[in-house]
């Protein structure tokens, strides 16, 4: 039966900006999806971004929204979250957003283990300003700034996150829409941080100067490409050669910085109350 | 039989023995994922937008739904209501 998206888009702001082709619109589908599936009040919601194509999603959906700063949407999610903690926030951003401009508020939102929940539409370039190379732009691979070939290795965003402190961490794809659908669900219903690394598309920029072929040709290529973190056990280090793992990398409890930061506030209290 | 009308301008219905499938031209791109990822080729373009050309033979698999990125196709019966 089809899904009613209705439910969750402001009116009237369809057909979205995103190129023919542009998996992002996948991805934000997949958000809404997992947001009906965990049952999310609209009002007590924040969907927060950065800038980049990927950071035009929230203006299309109907829940409390803030489109910040290139790079910031973390900050701005972290003062949001702190101010009230009953609030659900999450965070939707580019590559080029998250892990080279926002690099640094992205491990510094992974060692707090802030309950929010990170949400990397990871397409391997800067899509808006017309394809440079992006902290996940493959070794290489061509963009506009990259004429030769990438000479940069990219960032594994599980690993990077893992490494920083996050506590909830997978990789989807945007071939894998339902299971990238539960893993969004999962990190939004984890308490801490929680970053899922969406492989997407930009076939204007990225696909059609690495001769990528058609948009589905690039969908196609994340079902041949990539193992599940299960199936992958069962193979040799030859047939993993060249794979990208998709799957739930880490799921851990640890303290949450908001009720970490409400203990100390009761302390300071507590001693100037005690004089 | 098949039968094909247009409903408030924007969506173009088509329906076969309780299935529907429903197309939103203004929102569709013509990007053919959809009509790629059909296992039963039910889905064409003409004229840059998709069109359905089979609906007999949908199996309401929702490969095409789930991962059109512009909302713009909607399969909707009283078949198999899984999600692939
Ligand atoms: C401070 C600042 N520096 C640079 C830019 C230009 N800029 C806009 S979007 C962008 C990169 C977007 O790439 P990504 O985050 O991967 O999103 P995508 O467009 O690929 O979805 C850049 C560099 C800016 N808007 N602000
Ligand atoms: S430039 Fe790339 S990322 Fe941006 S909308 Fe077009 S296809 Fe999508
Ligand atoms: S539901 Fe499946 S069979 Fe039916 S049109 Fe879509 S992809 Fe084709
Ligand atoms: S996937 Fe969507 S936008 Fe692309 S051709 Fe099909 S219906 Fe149109
Ligand atoms: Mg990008």
């Amino acid at each position: 039966m089809a899904f009613n998206y209705d439910k969750y888009m402001r009116p009237g702001k369809l057909p979205h900006i995103w190129c023919p082709g542009c998996a992002h619109g996948i991805v934000m589908k997949s958000i809404i999806r997992a947001l009906d599936r965990v049952g999310l009040d609209k009002d007590r919601t924040v969907i927060v971004s950065g800038i980049g194509c990927a950071s035009r999603m929230p203006g299309y959906v109907d829940f409390n929204t803030l489109h910040t700063t290139h790079g910031r949407s973390l900050a701005f999610a972290t003062g949001v979250k702190m101010a009230d903690p009953s609030l659900n926030v999450i965070c939707v951003a580019g590559d080029g957003d998250s892990l080279a401009i926002g690099g640094n508020h992205f491990i510094h939102a992974c060692r707090r283990n802030i309950d929010i929940t990170m949400i990397v539409f990871n397409n391997n370039i800067y899509g808006m300003t017309g394809g440079q190379f992006s902290p996940t732009t493959p070794h290489g691979k061509l963009a506009s700034t990259t004429p030769y070939g990438n000479p940069d290795y990219a960032f594994d965003v599980a690993e990077l996150s893992m490494g920083a402190g996050a506590t909830y961490v997978s990789r989807g794809t945007v071939y894998h829409a339902i299971p990238l659908e539960r893993q969004i669900a999962d990190g939004i219903t984890h308490k801490g941080f929680s970053v899922i690394d969406a492989l997407c598309t930009c076939p204007t920029t990225y696909g059609r100067r690495n001769k990528l072929g058609s948009p589905i040709d690039m969908i196609l290529w994340f079902k041949d490409n990539t193992v599940g973190l299960k199936a992958a056990q069962k193979l040799s280090p030859e047939e993993l050669e060249g794979k990208i793992l998709t799957g739930v990398f880490r799921n851990d409890i640890k303290p949450e910085y908001c009720e970490e930061y409400q203990k100390i506030i009761e302390m300071a209290q507590g001693a100037v109350a005690g004089g | 039989m098949s039968a094909v009308k247009a409903l408030k301008e924007e969506r173009v219905v088509a329906e076969h023995e309780g299935r529907q499938i429903t197309i939103i031209p203004r929102y569709c791109k013509g990007c053919e994922i959809c009509v790629k990822l059909c296992p039963q080729s039910v889905l064409e373009i003409k004229d840059f937008k998709v069109h359905v050309a089979r609906i007999q033979d949908c199996t309401e698999c929702m490969l095409c739904e789930i991962r059109c990125p512009d909302f713009a196709i909607e399969i909707a019966g009283k078949g198999k209501k899984g999600k692939s």
